[in-house]
């Protein structure tokens, strides 16, 4: 007998499954009914850019200290798909387990000594129950998932409650689910020692009140609570959910109880120049607005960003980022948008950027980017990804402070025209380099402009005169200089040991970089960390990085953009910078961050030459 | 190019009209474009149609691309708030703008280069989109602030100042654009006042995606022999299906014109076009005739000009988005957020 990994509500599951089977809802009712069980999960998809037929997977990480990174590694793997069998095979750990279909007798060579099987005949359970085709690709996914709580000691009757909770009201697909469920539990308790399975859940109490939401659900419903009225946008992976979010919590909480019309407009643009024109329309208008997109969008919208930027127009961008360059990978995550969100346009431009680590922070940042755009008058890109987007996270639950006004930033009114306060568009009359804007139609007479692309003077007044250029700039300059204090700080997590090393990270790094840390401090390894929560750098960081001598980077990217940026605004010693990158599409792991740092500061011996 | 300023002072006897504007008013900063552009002229038709139709120059929003034609927005309604977006994109602009308040008067100006060429594509979806706003091309064939390059809208054919014929089909604005459903369509020439004040009046009473294409002859760069874009030519060629006479609501028709010769077109806000026909067989409101009258006249060379397609009651965007009848720009908190007890809800069902 191969050994047998024994884990309790720590270990990895992870379905290999075909695109468009239906397995998503039993996966993801897996994974609910661990939480229902007080014990913490971290799920994520893993699929393929096609909508029916290709490999799709989802990855299960059980964590009772609630670790909510990747973890890395299989322990448990359900191979439904015969087309990625090997390499499923291949991915589970020594000691891990195979759970597969039984059903047709299988060659030795298609296992590994080294790992434990479970097999059960799924698809004769199956037929041997149901004659409807798609009755029984649908009931074979709650059948694996049936089986696999008796395995793993998952409570059925949580499972039951999930069920109630999904079919309330259609009782006939409620009867037909649980069914399912315990035609895979039954055949486990008939045919296998549960036993032999090491991996166990335990009731635990470590999920709080804290909520299980994606992030562009979560992100779409800051906008909403943030005011935005107007959402232009062009489908794009992985974005394209948020803007339906967006449309979904729409419907729900925007519509005038009275006459049922809608307090938003969204449209679905003709590309991602439009859906940017529309934006800036919109805000040039008074209206709260944003777009959702990906990198490929962002590269389509430099022209009219760097129009947002010179004529000082908000725009709320949110940019889920995924792989780059060009179509790149569109269904894997990465950070590699900062440079070139933060440069984005030609010319001398520089944009904010706000980096949310998980769903909550999402909603937190679409709300106050709505704020920044207009207290700035510029764009603001909220620098989310595929991580973060397009998974479930456990975070915690949304709060909205009631008292909270909407900050509409420096709108001259027509009273304030009208009792005679001087107003040039572009006059710097509160030294933050921030003007004042009317919006169209204020006045009859007064604070009418010409909104434009080429220079113009504080009045706005177009001209091409080298010192009103460079006035102009000096001020957008110092506007910039507003904005680092006004923007989310960052967060530092002191070392327990005084150190003098440190490490600097954001976004979706989150989770697994607190583990990162926990197993670093486990080696008597310190390090102060520091979580950038947006650009440009406030003081904090200036001060962080100057009172370490070492900094670690931890990016998502190939390049250590934000490390250019850092390095570009504080002008510090690159040396005393060490770039820790990951970017092979898959989310970063503690492991990863953890072996990185180590190599780092205890090189592995090299191999003495032969 | 004008140099003398205008004097800033009004003489007292200036007519005023019934929001107590003079025509002066509706007159914007002076023109930088050369003298005899069929663009300022269009300039002056529309200080005209609005000194007429009694709008407050400050509830226009003028928008427009980059171009002559997009300079020419600074040149009138000085009241009103404008934006010159970027090449071939006010169309989105001018939609989002429309989006936030739906209350204001949309007018966007626009060249051949920057609605044909490189605006194409959202010179077709906003017209898709209904967007409630006047569109106008300023129609001259040719690049002008370049320097005489052929635009999209140049006939195959027509030859170039510096002699070279165009070997690319052309593209009849007015066609893509009852084509793509705008549902106000015309076509006139800078040059013939008496047709374009009343098409725009119109338009901009209409309440939809209106466009009217306006040809205005580029006397840099072509209004030469050979062009078909020149004053000499297009007034040649111009072939008017209607006059519309705009009434601003159902008054009594004083004017008699021969029974069969009228026309008329009530619009959403009690408006009526009356159009003294001048092609018996032309009518209007009929998409197909429309299209292929557009078509015929095009083949032998004609310019058609007139109110050439109206569909007098549609929907807009608003209408279709079931938007409010408040601006969206003047919702505020209470309107907006849900507050904590919708979150306490959903909160719940996310556990």
């Amino acid at each position: 007998m191969p050994k047998a990994i024994e884990a309790v509500n720590d270990f990895v599951v992870k379905f290999a499954n075909v695109n468009g089977s239906g397995s998503a809802s039993a996966n993801e009712l897996f994974a609910r009914s661990i939480l229902r069980m007080g014990v913490p999960v971290s799920p994520r998809n893993i699929f393929p850019s096609n909508i029916q037929g290709l490999p799709t997977w989802y990855e299960v990480r059980v964590t009772e200290k609630g670790y909510l990174g990747r973890r890395g590694g299989v322990d448990l793997m359900v191979a439904m798909n015969p087309q990625t069998w090997a390499e499923d095979v291949k991915e589970i750990e020594p000691g891990g387990y195979l759970f597969y279909d039984s059903t047709k007798p299988m060659p030795q060579s298609a296992f590994r000594p080294d790992i434990n099987l479970v097999g059960v005949p799924l698809t004769a359970i199956t037929n041997a129950t149901y004659t409807d085709a798609r009755q029984r690709q649908l009931f074979k996914n709650i059948i694996y998932v049936g089986a696999l709580s008796v395995l793993l000691d998952i409570d059925p009757k949580e499972i039951t409650r999930l069920f109630g909770e999904q079919f309330k009201g259609k009782e006939k697909l409620l009867d037909s689910n649980v069914k399912a469920m315990n035609l895979g539990r039954d055949w486990v308790l008939r045919h296998l020692d549960p036993t032999e399975v090491k991996l166990k859940v335990r009731r635990a109490d470590n999920v709080g009140d804290r909520i299980f939401v994606e992030g562009n659900s979560a992100t779409a419903l800051g906008c909403v609570y943030g005011g935005a009225t107007v959402c232009a946008w062009y489908p794009i992976t992985p974005s394209s959910s948020l803007a339906e979010a967006f449309q979904a919590h729409c419907k729900r909480y925007r519509h005038d109880k009275e006459t049922g019309k809608a307090k938003y407009a969204i449209v679905q643009a003709e590309d991602e120049l439009a859906s940017i024109g529309m934006v800036i329309g919109a805000a040039w208008n008074g209206a709260r607005a944003f777009t959702a997109t990906s990198g490929p969008g962002i590269s389509l919208m430099t022209e009219f960003i760097g129009l947002a930027y010179f004529a000082e127009i908000p725009a709320v961008i949110i940019n889920v980022q995924r792989g780059g360059p060009s179509t790149g990978m569109p269904t894997r995550t990465q950070q590699a948008d900062i440079l070139g969100c933060a440069l984005a346009s030609n010319g001398d431009t520089k944009h904010v950027l706000l980096f949310p680590e998980d769903p909550a922070e999402g909603f937190e940042f679409g709300a106050a980017s709505l704020d920044l755009a207009d207290r700035l008058q510029t764009p603001v890109f909220l620098m989310t990804d595929l991580d973060i987007g397009m998974n479930h996270r456990l975070c915690k639950p949304f709060h909205w402070d009631e008292s909270r006004a909407y900050d509409r930033g420096k709108v001259m009114t027509a009273e304030d025209l009208e009792a005679g306060k001087k107003f040039g568009r572009y006059l710097d009359v509160d030294d933050d380099g921030i003007p004042f804007r009317t919006y169209p139609g204020t006045h009859p007479t007064k604070g009418s402009f010409f909104t434009r692309g080429t220079t113009k003077d504080e009045f706005a007044r177009y001209s091409e005169e080298g010192p009103v250029y460079v006035r102009n700039m000096e001020r957008l300059e110092k506007k910039f200089d507003t904005a680092k204090k006004i923007v989310p700080k960052a967060i530092e997590r002191k070392a327990k040991a005084a150190t003098k090393m440190g490490v600097i990270y954001f976004g979706s790094t989150s989770p697994a970089m607190s583990e990162a840390l926990d197993q670093l401090e486990e080696k008597n390894v310190a390090l102060d960390a520091l979580r950038v929560r947006a650009f440009p750098f406030g003081q904090e960081v200036v001060d962080f990085v100057n009172s370490h001598d070492t900094v670690y980077f931890v990016e998502q990217n190939r390049d250590g953009q934000l490390r250019m940026l850092l390095i570009d605004q504080l002008g510090v010693d690159p040396n005393k910078i060490v770039a820790i990158l990951h970017y092979d599409g898959t989310p970063i792991t503690a492991r990863f961050i953890t072996r990185a740092i180590g190599d780092h500061l205890a090189p592995p011996r090299r191999m003495a030459a032969e | 190019m004008t140099y003398i300023a205008k004097p800033k002072l009004h003489h007292p006897t200036l007519l005023k009209n019934k929001a107590g504007y003079t025509r002066r008013d509706y007159d914007g900063a002076i023109s930088t474009l050369c003298a005899g552009c069929g663009h300022d002229s269009i300039s002056a038709t529309i200080v005209q149609a609005c000194f007429e139709l009694d709008i407050l120059p400050h509830r226009v929003a003028k928008l427009s691309g980059i171009g002559c034609s997009s300079k020419a927005p600074t040149y009138f309604l000085g009241g009103s708030h404008g934006f010159n977006t970027v090449h071939g994109r006010m169309p989105s602009v001018m939609t989002g703008a429309n989006l936030a308040n739906r209350d204001l008067i949309y007018l966007g100006v626009s060249g051949d280069g920057d609605s044909a060429s490189i605006g194409f594509g959202q010179f077709a979806h906003v017209m898709r989109r209904g967007v409630n706003m006047t569109y106008i091309v300023m129609n001259n064939g040719v690049y002008g602030l370049t320097k005489g390059q052929f635009s999209a809208t140049a006939d195959r054919g027509s030859v170039s100042k510096k002699g070279v014929a165009n070997s690319d089909s052309s593209i009849d604005m007015v066609s893509v654009a009852i084509l793509m459903g705008a549902t106000f369509v015309g076509r006139s020439f800078s040059g013939d006042k008496q047709q374009l004040v009343p098409l725009i009046k119109a338009a901009i009473q209409h309440r939809g995606a209106a466009f009217l294409d306006v040809i205005s002859p580029c006397v840099a760069f072509n209004n030469h022999p050979g062009s078909t874009k020149s004053y000499d030519y297009v007034r040649e060629h111009n072939e008017a299906v209607n006059r519309v006479d705009f009434i601003e609501s159902r008054a009594e028709i004083t004017t008699q014109y021969a029974p069969g010769n009228l026309q008329e077109v009530a619009q959403h806000d009690g408006s009526i076009l009356r159009l003294r026909k001048l092609d018996e067989a032309y009518d209007p409101s009929n998409k197909g005739d429309a299209l292929n009258r557009v078509q015929q006249a095009e083949a032998a060379g004609e310019v058609l000009t007139g109110l050439l397609y109206v569909e007098p009651m549609p929907n807009d965007l608003h209408a279709n988005l079931n938007t409010i009848d408040a601006p969206l720009n003047t919702l505020e908190a209470k309107d907006l957020c849900p507050g904590q007890s919708a979150l306490d809800k959903l909160n719940a069902s996310l556990r």
